[in-house]
């Protein structure tokens, strides 16, 4: 406050008296606090700041006073209304948010209901396991190669080096198709028994090199049990190029089996015959259940490889020449390795199908759980 | 091929600690399958002893016959006192050795012997069978009885060898000399790197023109043919104990000494034998092809007639014998049997043995067109070591003097069509740039020498293969020789670099997409056999001419019942339904992709092209022009509901709407929109049947149907009731698809909506009043919905009201009032002249 003006002669105003103006102030500050929602808090305010509330009202004889005086009045005043703006938007906020927290807690739901309005679909698991094999390859720049399911003996068998009448011929057992004509009349027809005729396909279309997959259905006359299909699913690899070696067999089946099933698996080649590759071997991979453990422990028997420690997966080996030969290949100048394994049974050690017989029946209730991808 | 360890001890000096197990480990990286080993005797614990039979009473009333018999077991049983044994079987006498098992004993299978009361009395131990010892049955379901000479109290235990191991191996088809001991030693010895003693190295006498006639007219068929003769065979002579023992062990029944021991020496050297009963062969035997119609009763009994291609052996009277495969009953060794006059044992006392080689194609069909398929054949098939064909016959000669107490006749028969050894010519890198591996020369020439073959030469090998391996041929079958001795599991791991690959085709990505689609749908993918039958046409209600009558059959199907393959999706999808529905899941969704198979009718015989080369383009096409349709389909079932009732408010049943949503859904991934039409179709109800179309180049094209299935089909398949159904060609979409999408243009001018309710006739399609709508509309128009069909009493029987919301939108401007509402009016004009609609309210 500045010192009094000896020269001035002073004009009582009794509203702008400090004491008046904190008493004012007491009393909005007060009624501010004492407001207990927001529609209180509304009357507050019009009581206190609006037009004819005792602070404006305050304000408006500032004009009456000499002008050595309006500062202090005015700076007086101010400062009280400053602070009523102030405690009303504080207790603004904190009235709104005890009203958000109560709306907010009456609007509360219980999220643990269950929605299961539309049920989820599901693809079966053989078909994306096979695309997931068929990836692995794609992946390594080998392309996805198909035939037909209903296929000529040709490409089913002779191509593939299996002599009539050779014993090999009978090891599958084939499905004939029926001819046209009269009755009797071999309509040189099967149900491939394979996935290897593909092979056969794609070397008669295209130019070496050639690397592809051919995942796909087949059938063999056996009756459905729990642990045999009339119609499965293999995955056929086809590699032909110059100066490919078992080696490079051997390599590839390495890297399929960790992809497909983790970095510390392994596989092992036996010798064995296929019409087809020369040199032909068994490829098994330590058994995923496992892993080799139960070899010697009685205790803890392994029902997935019969306590082996290892799982067959099916055969390969070299393109046998001859195979060259008759798909017009040079077999002077390319050799090439193939192998081709059963889809269903590695489904089945890899996810603990117990029976052949529920991945062909349909069974939503087997089939849903495995979603869109495994 | 089931081989006893201690039988194949005798040609290889194996570790005396060897297993089992061990061989077969070894024999397995090699490239024998050695599926099991099984081990004999196991858990077998004595005394098991050799015992005389004392006396025999014989126990009434009970249900069978009972004999309750005193034993002599010596000192087996610490006392030297007669055992009395209760004993439920018949087929011995007093005087008679048997096999005692005596109390404290364990038979296989963990049989804990004890002394017992059964029958009245106490059992102290058991007349063994062989069942019980676990040799296998003999076919009489008896006990066993001893030759006579064997001493009371000798331990049975080692007399019966019952203590072994048998590895059983699966020989695949090129290894036909594995089905040998002989062969399969070779193998252990080289796995082992120890000397074989090979049985086939025998003194054989020259041939000489004093042995039994033969005359071979097929030399192509019959390449060599050896005849011995013994005489004077003893008839009571009986087949050693160690002779049975090994046959059983290999898996075959003993049955006269002159059977088994052509049966041995096939076991030992791979080279099946016939014995033929001299008396009654009339005149010089014959090799020759059958004549049509020719019959001859095979040893198991049936009577066949042959074909013109059957390798048969003859007599002056005609066939006694299918070549390899079988011999005839009427040349049958006689068992020996006691002579109904003078009491003595009469039987076949002089025999011609048979060592022949055979084409093994010529077996192998002879074999399959008599369904016949004989351990002889099975090795013809496979092929048989045409060296060994004299060895063998000496061996069967060898024992037959030997154990039957015959003559060796002097005569040796033997017609051999001359063929040169076999050699393949081979680079000495082959099997390295095969493997991937540095062999190195002097390891390629030791390891195909192993194998049996005579190696010559420096960089180019020719190598002469061994009479046994008719499979070596191709340079690459040498190299497998060293690459499987050298070991697989010595293979180093390197991976190749293909160049770079195009990924998935567009119809591959299209294939999984669609299974997405569907599965996101809620749509579970269920995998069908393809097999089925006509009478599932007929519960679909498809007509005779209906083109899915033409299916593809199966010679041999697994059911006479379902001999087609399927020509449509929907009745695989609806027994899986229906099986779920009977396992009590009743709100069902499935769907299948994959090929349908369609016959034209004209497919004419694919052709046997030769394989020397590559086919031409035309015969490829018709191989291929000779296989039936294989389109790929999708398709879906439907029944229950289709959205559950919960928490949320009422569940909806699935309907036809969904069936042909399903359709669109695939369509889309296709980059189809689908055109859709009133049909009536087998197997759906004639009023909810949609066509499913699409445009191809311009023409509209039927890719599938869908809709709710006829209630009578429904009925006849036990299906829940509006079961509903989809099913469309992939292929035909694929064809449909329209390429890369153009990408919209947005604008972001102001919308203007405007909504319209037309009335039209019950039988005016929407799809009919869209199209109106949207072309009258004109180019302003941005989208148009239907959000109601209404029908009621206001509108008067036979008409419906739709209720279209129609967005306008201008790419440059805001449109106006006025602007939007002359669309509408154009839209509306254009509904009302097309389908007589009428503008409501």
């Amino acid at each position: 406050m500045s010192a009094p003006n000896k020269s001035y002669d002073p004009v009582e105003v009794e509203a702008l008296k400090p004491e008046e103006i904190a008493a004012r102030l007491d009393e909005a500050l007060a009624a501010i606090a004492a407001a207990d929602d927001l529609e209180a808090l509304r009357e507050v305010k019009v009581a206190h700041t609006g037009d004819r509330s005792p602070l404006a009202l305050a304000n408006r004889e500032i004009g009456a006073l000499p002008p050595h005086a309006k500062a202090d009045a005015g700076k007086r005043v101010g400062q009280a209304r400053g602070r009523v703006n102030q405690a009303l938007k504080a207790r603004q906020e904190e009235l709104e948010a005890e009203r958000d927290a109560r709306v907010l807690v009456e609007e509360a739901v219980d999220v643990t209901l269950p929605y299961d309005r539309t049920p989820a679909g599901a693809r079966h698991p053989l078909t994306t396991f096979m695309e997931r094999v068929a990836d692995v390859f794609v992946a390594m720049g080998y392309e996805v190669a198909e035939g037909p399911e209903v296929e000529a003996e040709w490409f089913n068998f002779d191509a593939l080096n299996f002599v009539p009448d050779h014993p090999a011929r009978q090891m599958q057992d084939t499905f004939f198709v029926q001819g046209n004509g009269t009755e009797g009349d071999e309509s040189g027809v099967v149900l491939r028994t394979h996935t290897s005729p593909v092979q056969a396909r794609t070397l008669v279309d295209r130019e070496p090199p050639v690397y592809v997959v051919c995942p796909g259905r087949v059938y063999r006359t056996d009756e459905l049990d729990a642990t045999h299909s009339p119609v499965f699913h293999q995955i056929e690899l086809l590699a032909v190029d110059e100066g490919l070696t078992m080696a490079d067999l051997k390599g590839t089946l390495d890297h399929m089996v960790r992809a497909l099933f983790g970095p510390d698996m392994k596989t092992r080649l036996r010798p064995n015959y296929f019409p087809f590759t020369e040199p032909s071997a068994e490829m098994d991979m330590v058994c995923y259940v496992c892993r080799g453990e139960s070899v010697g422990n009685p205790d803890r028997p392994c029902r997935t490889c019969s306590s082996e420690g290892w799982i067959e997966l099916g055969g390969c080996g070299m393109v046998n020449p001859k195979v060259l030969i008759a798909c017009g290949v040079d077999p002077e100048k390319y050799s090439g390795f193939a192998f081709g394994f059963g889809i269903d049974r590695m489904l089945m050690f890899r996810h603990n199908v117990e029976d052949m017989r529920d991945m062909f029946e349909g069974d939503v209730r087997f089939t849903r759980p495995f979603g869109m991808e495994i | 091929m089931r081989v006893p360890l201690s039988w194949l001890r005798e040609y290889v000096d194996l570790p005396a600690t060897a297993t089992g197990r061990d061989v077969q480990e070894k024999l397995i990286a090699v490239g024998l399958e050695v599926e099991t080993v099984e081990r004999l005797g196991e858990g077998l614990k004595g005394p098991l002893v050799v015992g005389q039979v004392l006396t025999i009473e014989e126990l009434e009333g009970f249900k069978k016959p009972i004999r309750f018999c005193t034993v002599d077991v010596g000192q087996a049983n610490g006392t030297g006192e007669p055992q009395e044994i209760v004993c439920g079987a018949r087929n011995f006498s007093v005087g008679d050795k048997v096999v005692v098992v005596l109390p404290g004993a364990v038979l296989p299978g963990d049989f804990k012997i004890a002394a017992r009361k059964t029958y009245g009395k106490t059992s102290h131990g058991m007349i063994c069978s062989g069942d019980e010892l676990g040799m296998g049955d003999d076919g009489t379901h008896g006990i066993i009885v001893l030759p006579p000479e064997y001493e009371v109290g000798t331990d049975a235990i080692a007399l019966l060898e019952l203590v072994d191991e048998v590895l059983d191996i699966a020989v695949t088809p090129d290894r036909g000399y594995c089905l040998s001991m002989r062969g399969v030693a070779r193998e252990t010895a080289t796995a082992y790197g120890l000397p074989l003693r090979d049985p086939a190295l025998l003194d054989v006498p020259p041939p000489n023109a004093g042995g039994y006639p033969v005359q071979v007219s097929d030399p192509m068929g019959c390449g060599r043919f050896t005849a011995r003769t013994v005489a004077g065979l003893e008839p009571e002579a009986r087949t050693p104990l160690w002779l049975q023992r090994r046959l059983q062990k290999a898996g075959m029944r003993p049955v006269s000494l002159a059977v088994d021991i052509t049966n041995y020496v096939m076991l030992e050297l791979g080279q099946p034998l016939h014995a033929y009963d001299r008396t009654t062969v009339s005149g010089p035997i014959g090799v020759r092809r059958a004549t049509p119609g020719e019959q001859l009763t095979t040893l198991d009994g049936t009577k066949r007639v042959l074909d013109a291609a059957d390798l048969v052996i003859t007599d002056d009277r005609g066939p006694i014998g299918l070549a390899g495969v079988m011999g005839g009953a009427n040349t049958e060794i006689a068992a020996a049997a006691a002579d109904p006059e003078t009491g003595r044992l009469r039987g076949t006392t002089d025999v011609v043995i048979e060592a022949a080689h055979f084409d093994a194609l010529s077996i192998a069909r002879t074999a399959r067109r008599h369904k016949l398929s004989s351990e002889a054949a099975k090795r013809f098939e496979r092929g048989v070591d045409p060296e060994a064909a004299s060895a063998a016959a000496q061996r069967a000669v060898d024992l037959l003097v030997l154990l039957a107490g015959g003559t060796a006749e002097e005569g040796v028969t033997e017609i051999v069509t001359p063929s040169g050894p076999r050699t393949i010519t081979v680079s000495a890198d082959h099997p390295d740039k095969v493997a991937g591996v540095a062999y190195g020369r002097e390891t390629v020439v030791r390891r195909l020498q192993q194998v049996g073959c005579d190696v010559y030469g420096q960089d180019e090998l020719v190598v002469t293969v061994p009479s046994w391996r008719p499979d070596l041929s191709e340079p690459n079958d040498l190299a497998e020789e060293v690459i499987r001795l050298e070991g697989y599991e010595n293979l180093p791991s390197t991976l190749p670099l293909p160049p770079a690959g195009r990924g998935l085709t567009e119809r591959q990505r299209l294939h999984r997409r669609v299974g997405r689609a569907l599965a996101g749908a809620g749509y579970v993918e269920a995998l069908n056999y393809p097999f089925t039958g006509s009478h599932v046409l007929d519960q679909l209600g498809i007509e005779q001419d209906d083109p899915r009558r033409a299916a593809v059959t199966l010679v041999n199907p697994l059911s006479d019942e379902e001999p087609d393959l399927r020509t449509t999706l929907v009745p695989g999808l609806l027994g899986a339904l229906r099986r779920n529905y009977g396992r009590g899941t009743h709100d069902l969704a499935l769907f299948e992709t994959g090929p349908v198979f369609r016959a034209s009718g004209d497919e004419k015989p694919a052709s046997r092209l030769v394989v020397d080369r590559r086919p031409t383009d035309d015969e490829i096409a018709s191989l291929d022009a000779s296989l039936p349709q294989q389109p790929r389909r999708a398709a879906v079932v439907l029944a229950g509901g289709r959205e559950q009732a919960g928490w949320w408010g009422e569940g909806r049943p699935a309907n036809w709407a969904d069936a042909i949503e399903a359709g669109r859904t695939v369509a889309r991934e296709a980059g189809v929109e689908l055109i859709v039409r009133q049909d009536q179709h087998a197997p759906f109800h004639p009023g909810r049947c949609a066509a499913l179309l699409a445009l191809v180049d311009g023409e509209e094209v039927l890719v599938g149907n869908a809709g709710e299935l006829h209630p009578r089909v429904t009925k006849a398949m036990s299906l829940p009731e509006r079961t509903c159904a989809m099913e469309i060609d992939l292929d035909r979409l694929e064809r449909a698809g329209t390429g890369p999408l153009r990408a919209p243009k947005i604008s972001a001018f102001p919308v203007a909506t405007q909504d319209v309710a037309l009335v039209v006739d019950d039988s005016v399609p929407a799809a009919e009043v869209e199209s109106a709508l949207r072309e009258g509309a004109g180019e302003l128009l941005e989208s148009l919905r239907l959000f109601d069909v209404f029908t009621g009493e206001q509108l008067g029987a036979g008409k419906k009201s739709l209720a279209y919301a129609l967005r306008f939108r201008a790419a440059d401007r805001t449109l106006t009032a006025e602007e939007a509402s002359a669309a509408r009016d154009a839209a509306v004009a254009t509904a009302v002249e097309r389908t007589g609609a009428v503008l409501r309210g």
